[in-house]
């Protein structure tokens, strides 16, 4: 175990002092105890930072299960240490901003902190991993604690709903996911990524290749919401603000993007991976961000908008898969597709984080998130519109801030996706810049309607529950920190040029070189930069019309939409499974032995047939004497009375003649002991037949005749015959001698005794018997229990 | 109206003991001809049964004060530890012996231990048969 190890697993080991901290220090916040870890591991991977940078990577493995493979193999390589920079450092802001969000007085803070921490160190594990099922394993915990901690406050209905929806849809993707890492382990026999990586070649060329690269997208779509998984993203929302920065902007919902980046060396270069991810990717910014519009609540705008931001880092890692296609030019103009996605991964942890912190004040000072409640804040808290107007306008890719950056580089990424000349793009190409620059047009949108409704136009204090003013320093300091990366990173880009150099190496297989990283702000008079002009003048024009066209949403039905399709499939799978089950399990005892005797009989009919058992000879049947021949057709009457007769009475009866002809076939067939005890055995029944027939109830004494029923003929008629073939045909394939003829001597010379029957039953095969008379014991308690030890309803004697 | 069952139960005073002999009979000679230890079981069970016909439950409880299930339970008893006194001769369970022996009035006889196997499915077949008989007998 090393450092590194205890660093992944120093958020658990937290958490189980978190309960203890929250009760013996109750006077102070138990966030202030949480804080100090992930800035130290900020610290941490800070250290790492150059080492990293200078192209250096670091293996450690610790093992878990190594007979299967499975160890906590941790590798920290550019893109693991960019996402651990990315939650260690936005983990550190939310705790803080959460210490003054949460109160210490009404909210159960221990929990809070304990899931906190579990998703931390989960979520350090999945980017950290090199072996597949520990980043499963870390996979399923992000879920899971992401579902603790929507479902935070689970006395709200919506809290639960979003929970279980987040739940169901990631952990659907999450077991595709285990699907596809076992798929991989058939092919190359391991379940690391490096040596997965390095096995690439046996990869493509197995037929499983491309199950497994769709088993690997579900899992990475569901968990980054792309269309049409997103619709838990909105739902999440009722999580406490703190947790929506964190996991629902800036960490957990990029953990699909870290895996298609992870992978990528493995799957990028196909056409169906490049046309998944892109086509899902840009379908993704564009329904986000068209949704985002017509949203009223803030967090929902946000959580919209991140969607759509996610479909655009998506579809640009899409794009920029191309690059691998053409690995041979020299001047690979598809790489900046990947750069622009690392890039803006970066940019929108920023600025998501400190919109949504920005809301979390807002929602905090004022006591809603109603947009249509909202309005006139900008004088009553000026920070906070600042800050608003630094994370919007990135949003919205206006300089100067690094959403311009990353806008235009995305911008640069789609144009060069119409010059791909493979896969179709000739005749597809045009939709990307397209789409692209429709949905950019959408988001200034919103990112305008989410600044300007709030804290411009006239302020309604009669429909707020607070009087608002400007929020705690300490809720402010987080999204100041945030806001001010944006900017720096807005006009200094260069600063981030060796972590996303060391990303981009780990993206693109090793003998990629990703020379020049370069991040201009000024590109000249480039078709990205009148699209980014376009999309400020048509994006402002419908902005400032936006009631005028406001209402094409209602034309959308809404009967349509996914969430009702979501919802009616739940329910429409509950109610199925239970028609289903209602369908078989009737309750009636008769059903289930219909389907058990038909179910055997087209069992062994159908098991003859492939083995061809059908074959009887009868060299081996004795003479049939005239005495058989008449007990038998005793029998058959006997039988068939008991099926046709009106009384019950009869049918007892009946079956004690079955019975006797029974004990005198035995007689015939010499065996003196079995006759004796069938007599006997037969009359105890027959008595006890008759018992039950004189305590039968007066009401059901109708004498009926058995009713005739076609299944049951059928079944019962199949039955008998197969059970007949079965016995000729095994009488007429006989593999083995008898061992008899060792009972035969054995019973005297070694047992010492002359009856055979006796000897098995005591001595060759005492064992049998033992357990029958352990039966006819405990039948006999059992009868003893019933009847003496009967209880009435109420419990008592 | 009384009903008079004397001559029932003159003939089962006499009968039931031959029925029990015959039983005893079939149980020691299970080993070399016909019989053994379930059905002398259920012969001696045919005998007291017979005796329950003739007289009541009552009279046969208080005749014979014996808790059938306890029988049954002793039966299984003995046969188990015939089946565990194997491992004293550091033999497998259920492993028996025999021997040949000259007594006083039989003269050579074969003393096996599966006797005493066959005497546990003896006393649980009457155990269980009795048991049986008279729950059902008693229950209202």
């Amino acid at each position: 175990m090393s450092l590194i190890h205890l660093v992944i697993l120093s958020p658990f080991l937290l958490a189980i002092f978190v309960p203890l901290l929250h009760k013996y220090f109750k006077r102070i916040h138990t966030g202030w105890f949480v804080l100090a870890l992930p800035i130290l591991l900020f610290i941490y991977f800070i250290g790492n930072l150059g080492n990293v940078m200078a192209g250096n990577t670091y293996l450690s493995t610790m093992n878990w299960i190594p007979s299967m493979g499975i160890n906590f193999a941790v590798y920290l390589d550019g893109l693991g240490l960019l996402f651990a920079l990315l939650i260690t450092g936005i983990g550190s802001l939310v705790v803080l901003y959460s210490i003054y969000y949460l109160s210490k007085e009404k909210e159960a803070l221990n929990t809070f902190y304990v899931y906190l921490l579990m998703f931390m160190g989960a979520m350090l594990g999945v980017v950290l991993s090199d072996n597949m099922l520990v980043l499963y394993s870390f996979w399923e915990l992000t879920s899971i604690s992401s579902f603790l901690l929507i479902s935070y406050w689970y006395h709200r209905e919506k809290s639960r709903y979003g929970a279980l929806k987040s739940m169901l849809i990631t952990v659907f993707g999450g077991l595709s996911m285990l699907a596809g890492i076992i798929l991989l382990y058939t092919m190359t026999g391991t379940f690391s990524v490096r040596e997965t990586i390095a096995s690439v070649d046996i990869v493509t060329a197995h037929e499983l290749f491309v199950p497994a690269l769709i088993l690997f997208l579900l899992g990475a779509f569901t968990k980054s919401a792309q269309f049409p998984f997103h619709i838990w993203l909105p739902d999440a929302m009722e999580a406490p603000t703190p947790v929506s920065a964190y996991l629902h902007s800036a960490t957990m919902v990029k953990a699909g993007i870290y895996l298609v980046a992870r992978m990528s060396p493995v799957f990028a270069g196909a056409p169906e991976w490049f046309w998944l991810i892109s086509i899902f990717g840009i379908i993704t910014l564009f329904w986000g961000s068209f949704s985002a519009v017509k949203q009223t609540d803030l967090k929902a705008i946000l959580a919209f908008s991140t969607i759509s931001q996610l479909g655009l880092i998506m579809s640009l890692l899409g794009i920029g898969s191309a690059a691998v296609y053409y690995d041979y030019l020299e001047e690979n103009i598809y790489t900046v597709a990947t750069l622009a996605a690392v890039f803006h991964l970066i940019n929108h942890a920023t600025f998501k984080g400190s919109l949504f912190m920005v809301v979390g004040i807002v929602d905090h000072e004022t006591g809603t998130r109603d947009i249509r409640k909202l309005g006139g804040l900008m004088n009553l808290m000026p920070i906070t519109f600042t800050l608003a107007i630094i994370g919007g306008f990135s949003m919205a890719g206006l300089p100067p801030f690094n959403g311009f950056l990353s806008k235009e580089m995305f911008f640069t990424g789609m144009v060069n996706a119409t010059q791909i000349d493979a896969w179709n793009m000739e005749t597809f190409g045009m939709i990307f810049p397209v789409l692209a620059w429709i949905a950019s047009i959408f988001t200034f949108i919103y990112s305008m309607v989410l600044i300007f409704k709030t804290f411009t136009g006239k302020y309604q204090p009669e429909k707020l529950d607070k009087k608002p003013h400007e929020a705690p320093l300490g809720m402010l300091i987080p999204p100041i920190i945030l806001a001010s990366l944006v900017v720096i990173f807005g006009f200094f880009p260069e600063i981030l040029k060796g972590l996303i150099e060391a990303a981009l190496h780990s993206i693109f297989p090793s003998n990629f070189t990703v020379e020049d990283v370069h991040i201009y702000f000024w590109h000249g008079w480039t078709t990205e930069l009148f699209m980014t002009i376009g999309v400020i003048a048509f994006g402002s024009l419908l902005y400032l019309t936006l009631a005028k066209w406001g209402n094409i949403y209602e034309w959308f039905p809404k009967r349509l939409t996914l969430n009702k399709l979501y919802d009616g499939g739940l329910v429409g799978l509950e109610r199925g499974s239970f028609a289903f089950t209602k369908f078989y399990m009737t309750g009636f005892i008769r059903n289930y032995l219909v389907m058990i005797f038909g179910f055997m009989a087209l069992l062994l009919l159908l098991v003859m047939g492939q083995t061809g058992a059908f074959n009887f000879s009868l060299d081996n049947a004795s003479k049939v004497g005239v005495y058989e021949l008449i007990l038998a057709l005793v029998m058959v009457i006997a039988a068939i009375t008991i099926l046709f007769t009106k009384s019950r009475l009869s049918a007892i009866i009946a079956l004690g003649v079955v019975g006797y002809s029974m004990s005198l076939f035995f007689v015939l067939f010499r065996a003196p002991d079995l006759a004796l005890t069938q007599l006997i055995v037969e009359t105890v029944s027959v008595a006890l037949f008759l018992l039950c027939f004189y305590h039968l109830p007066e009401i059901s004494k109708k004498v009926n005749r058995l009713r005739f029923r076609l299944t049951n003929f059928i079944i019962s008629i199949s039955v008998g015959i197969v059970v007949i073939l079965i016995g000729l045909s095994v009488n007429s394939s006989r593999v083995a001698e008898s061992i008899s003829d060792y009972f035969v001597k054995a019973s005297y010379e070694e047992a010492g005794g002359k009856n055979m029957v006796n000897v098995i039953l005591v001595d060759f095969r005492g064992f049998d018997t033992l357990f029958e008379i352990a039966v006819l014991t405990i039948a006999a308690f059992g009868i003893y229990a019933m009847i003496k030890l009967r209880l009435t309803k109420g419990g008592s004697q | 109206m009384k009903v008079n069952d004397l001559i029932l139960q003159t003939v089962t005073t006499f009968l039931a003991f031959i029925i029990f002999i015959f039983s005893i009979y079939l149980f020691f000679a299970g080993h070399y001809t016909p019989g053994g230890g379930f059905i002398g079981g259920l012969m001696t069970s045919a005998a007291l049964v017979l005796l329950l016909l003739a007289y009541d439950i009552k009279t046969m409880q208080k005749a014979l004060p014996i808790n059938f299930l306890t029988v049954a339970a002793v039966g299984l008893m003995i046969s188990i530890l015939t089946g565990v006194g194997a491992f004293l001769f550091d033999v497998p369970f259920l492993t028996h012996a025999f021997q040949y022996i000259e007594l006083p009035i039989l003269g050579k006889t074969a003393l096996a231990s599966t006797l005493a196997f066959d005497l546990g499915v003896y006393l649980v077949v009457v155990g269980i048969a009795m048991t049986i008989i008279q729950t059902i007998g008693e229950s209202e």
